[in-house]
């Protein structure tokens, strides 16, 4: 019987935010010398929202993984101090209040999402339901007047000075609607087909929904020039099907087609070439100065990086403001500088935690859609850090995408701890013990002692 | 399931594997690159961070530079030069890419990366301040440089003056003509320093930039008939002042068709006794007894003044040199301190105070100490002896020669009211028809001298033939009263 190590847990999270409450005073003293006012501010309210949290854990989801809320408090709390010490510099558009807020927000969704969803099962039958709203939310952005471009990725929606980015709430959406298809079709997309050499080839008509995401994944990629989104996407697709039905053949087919597509993309749309070219040349003066496309803002992360070295110049005293737009996608960047090395290898491990933690649930579920949803919403975790801190530290093409819980950015913080909320409620369900059989057939069952 | 989920999770561990190999990698591996790429503006705000320690002279009475905390995030701390113009060339600038003078030379102590402290840079390190550098202080006598540059900017000519105190080598004045304000040159702006820096670097007639002192040689006309005095004396003990030599109107020079006439055809009698040849600066009789000696004995009391010895000061000295052995004809001119005899300001300043200090010539040095940031001491120069020049006997009698010079020859106007002053004036022709050096060496007083000084004014900068002794000699005055303070 797993225990509900509810104890470790409380101390856990009492560590993250005291490890958080540390950083932001650190901020203070590096910057003059001082403990920050707001340390209290922010320490206690990230410490009662976290109780809450736990709270709310504690009662709807009791035999729950007690690592998934400490480690993303802690991230989270990171991310906050790193937005609260770049407000400090004046970059235009950080602010640590806004994103307290956006944290508080993304709790109360955790919350409802654990209190609202008792089991996670009930999302299966929304299957198609899920798969059209995350359809919807994705071409948002694409419809006049309330679709917004901004810093030329058309991803936005909003009213006012109002704006969410639906694909990151399309994202879980999908990969619900993912889970949910895949389960039903898994056989027929598993077991017919032909043999071809070493890879057993599917079906024509087999291949229609991967086809579709491929299109719906290319049309991201061109109409909304977010390559981010549609690389996730379309990895997160590919993953699942494979776990569904064990078939390399999909992952090949699914490789050389957004391979092919993106090949093809990058002929038409200058942007794509151009992210490309980046990455090759970077440092080179012709990419380093050019109007467009220029690798500017990645070679400034890559500084910043570089300039912190192995443990950082501390918190308070770099220079983030160097680069452009450092709280929001090159975040992972601005706390190279001031963490350094060391603590960009904490934070990667703290992120690798948590998707062991999301793939040792879906291991242990007890039914196939709950596998499927837990294995595709950890892979879409670790997959949406690998493709945005790969891009910024130029271990890949630079895509533009949130660095999950630490970028600035509502929409993302909401979404993430609803991903959170119900990688929670499948380890409840997964760990809870199963009802006990009325009669003990253990003794009975003793042949010789 | 859990087969292809097991795999997907060794795909996810590959993912962060990567990433954190690709973090060390930029972190560890490319960290200096990338440190140092001139497109990350953080070094440059490094150089800013530092609380750069003070230049000082006169035992740290007067700031020559110093750092002021503005309180900016990116560019904290200042760099001032509260003198300005007068001490350019010896203090220098720091500037966003480079440093010049003391504040190049003198970095890291300035800027507390010197070995020597290191241990107060990991106190500073662990207490969170701004790193403090040492303080260096200079050997200048303030009051004697501002007289000095504004005497020599006076005469609306380019030149230099140095002026040494004989018994220790510390320089006291090093002056450098055309100069500039350096604050410009430090302001945090790579563009306004540039555009600062090529506009006096595009000044090529006046070349603002360059230390005349010590930066390039000159011919050093007459002046340079002191080392061929000592060459002549220290060749034969029973010589002395009185010794006659040879003063023809024109010397004939061998192998060409030419003599060597003396200063404007003056007539100095046939025959003249050494002191009186020196006096009234005849040329014949010093190119005649160069040739009588060969160009080896004259080289080499000219190494025993340091002319050829590379000096750091610790500012880099241009080495001085009386050109290679060509012949008789063109040794008598070396001896009267033409042709490819070239000299810098600072090594005529040497010979002077060679003299002075009994024939021992100090190795010229500019720093007098330099304190930590907390005010105790890291090191203090130690006056060095460079070479016997001459020996005390002879050091006697060029200065008797010298003396004779203020008092009854060419460098009159650089006499002061009851103290001794000895010196040798120089006009140095440097072309056909172009306007001539002028030089003045000397110094005081003659009986327990305390500064020797060495004037040049360079040719070119005025249309009038100036002569050393109407020029230069009287700087050399007003430099050598304000060293003895009268």
């Amino acid at each position: 019987m797993t225990a509900k190590r509810r104890g470790a847990q409380l101390a856990m999270l009492a560590f993250a935010v005291l490890i958080v409450m540390g950083a932001y005073a650190s901020v203070g003293l590096g910057i003059d010398g001082q403990i920050p006012a707001g340390m209290l501010t922010y320490g206690l309210g990230l410490g009662a929202l976290m109780l809450a949290a736990y709270l709310v854990l504690a009662k709807w989801a009791p035999w729950a993984d007690p690592l998934l809320l400490p480690l993303v408090t802690l991230v989270n709390g990171i991310g906050l101090v790193m937005i609260y010490r770049i407000e400090q510099t004046g970059q235009d558009g950080a602010s640590a209040t806004t994103q307290l807020m956006w944290t508080a927000l993304g709790v109360v969704m955790f919350s409802a999402t654990l209190i609202v969803l008792k089991d996670h099962r009930a999302l299966q039958r929304l299957t198609y339901t899920a798969g059209f709203a995350g359809l919807a939310l994705l071409l948002l952005p694409l419809l006049p007047f309330i679709g917004r471009e901004i810093n030329g990725a058309r991803i936005w929606v909003g009213v006012g000075r109002f704006s969410i980015q639906p694909s990151e709430f399309a994202k879980i959406l999908l990969v619900v609607f993912f889970a949910g298809y895949l389960v039903a079709k898994r056989d027929v997309l598993a077991l017919a087909g032909r043999r071809l050499l070493f890879i057993d080839l599917p079906r024509a008509r087999d291949l229609g929904p991967v086809l579709i995401t491929w299109a719906v994944s290319l049309g991201v990629l061109v109409m909304q020039k977010d390559l981010g989104s549609s690389l996730l996407l379309f990895g997160a697709f590919i993953a699942m099907l494979y776990v569904a039905t064990q078939r390399t053949s999909w992952v090949l087919i699914g490789i050389l087609l957004f391979v092919g597509g993106a090949v093809l993309a990058g002929q038409v749309f200058s942007h794509v070439e151009a992210r490309f070219d980046g990455w090759l040349n970077a440092s080179s003066p012709e990419m380093y100065d050019r109007e467009f496309g220029s690798t500017y803002q990645l070679m400034q992360g890559l500084f910043a990086i570089g300039s912190g070295g192995i443990l950082g110049t501390g918190l308070g005293q770099g220079h983030p403001r160097q680069i452009p737009l450092s709280f929001s996608d090159f975040i992972f960047s601005a706390t190279g500088e001031e963490l350094g090395l060391t603590g960009l290898m904490a934070i990667l491990m703290v992120y690798a935690l948590i998707v062991e933690r999301g793939l040792r649930t879906s291991l242990a579920a007890r039914d196939p859609f709950s596998k499927l949803l837990a294995g595709g919403l950890s892979f879409i975790l670790a997959w949406q850090v690998f493709i945005i801190v790969g891009g910024v530290t130029r271990l890949i093409p630079l895509t533009g995408l949130v660095t999950p819980f630490m970028s600035a950015g509502g929409s993302a913080l909401l979404a993430n701890w609803m991903l959170i909320a119900l990688l929670v409620r499948m380890s409840d369900a997964a760990r809870k013990p199963p009802p006990q059989a009325i009669q003990d057939e253990g003794l009975t069952q003793v042949m010789q002692r | 399931m859990n087969s292809p989920l097991k795999r997907v999770a060794l795909a996810c561990l590959l993912m962060f594997g990567l990433l954190m190999a690709n973090v060390t990698y930029l972190g560890a591996v490319q960290a200096d690159g990338l440190r140092s790429d001139s497109r990350n503006v953080r070094s440059f705000y490094a150089r800013y961070s530092v609380d750069r320690g003070w230049i000082t002279s006169d035992n740290g009475k007067v700031v020559l530079a110093k750092s002021v905390d503005t309180g900016d995030t990116d560019f904290r701390f200042k760099r001032e030069y509260p003198e300005g113009k007068a001490f350019t060339h010896v203090v220098g600038y720091f500037a966003p890419e480079s440093a010049s003078g003391i504040e190049g030379a003198e970095g890291r102590y300035l800027d507390g990366s010197h070995p020597d402290l290191v241990v107060r840079r990991a106190i500073d390190l662990i207490s969170g301040k701004p790193h403090k550098g040492a303080n260096v202080d200079l050997t200048l006598n303030a009051k004697a440089q501002k007289i000095a540059y504004k005497d020599l900017a006076n005469t609306g000519k380019r030149g230099a003056v140095v002026a040494i105190d004989p018994k220790t080598g510390a320089i006291l004045t090093m002056v450098s003509v055309p100069s500039y304000d350096p604050n410009p040159l430090a302001a945090a702006n790579k563009k306004t320093v540039n555009d600062a820096y090529n506009k006096l670097d595009a000044d090529k007639t006046n070349k603002p930039l360059l230390n005349r002192a010590i930066g390039l040689t000159y011919a050093p006309g007459s002046t340079f008939k002191t080392i061929t005095s000592a060459a002549f004396l220290m060749d034969d003990e029973s010589r002395d002042v009185n010794t006659m030599v040879n003063a023809p109107d024109a010397l004939p020079l061998p192998d060409t068709n030419i003599s060597l006439p003396n200063y404007h055809g003056e007539s100095c009698g046939g025959r003249a006794t050494l002191l009186a040849a020196y006096t009234i600066s005849c040329n014949t009789p010093f190119a005649d007894v160069a040739m009588e000696m060969g160009y080896d004995k004259l080289k080499e009391q000219a190494e025993k003044f340091g002319i050829g010895s590379s000096l750091n000061i610790p500012l880099d000295v241009a080495k001085s040199d009386i050109g290679p052995d060509e012949g008789k004809a063109a040794l008598a001119m070396t001896a009267i301190g033409q042709r490819s005899n070239q000299m810098t300001p600072l090594q005529m300043a040497m010979v002077a105070a060679g003299i002075a200090n009994r024939g021992t010539v100090m190795k010229p040095y500019l720093i007098n100490k330099i304190t930590g940031p907390d005010g105790g001491e890291i090191d203090t120069t130690d006056p060095d002896e460079l070479s016997e020049a001459v020996t005390p006997e002879v050091a006697a009698e060029l200065t008797t020669m010298m003396i004779n010079v203020v008092r009854n020859g060419t460098g009159r106007a650089a006499g002061l009211p009851n103290v001794t002053v000895a010196g040798k004036t120089g006009t140095a022709e440097t072309a056909p028809g172009k306007p001539s050096h002028a030089w003045f060496i000397s110094f005081a007083p003659a009986e327990d001298p305390k500064v020797a000084v060495a004037v040049f004014v360079e040719s070119g900068s005025a249309g009038n033939d100036a002569t050393g002794g109407a020029i230069a000699a009287p700087i050399a005055h007003d430099v050598m009263q304000a060293v003895l303070g009268q």
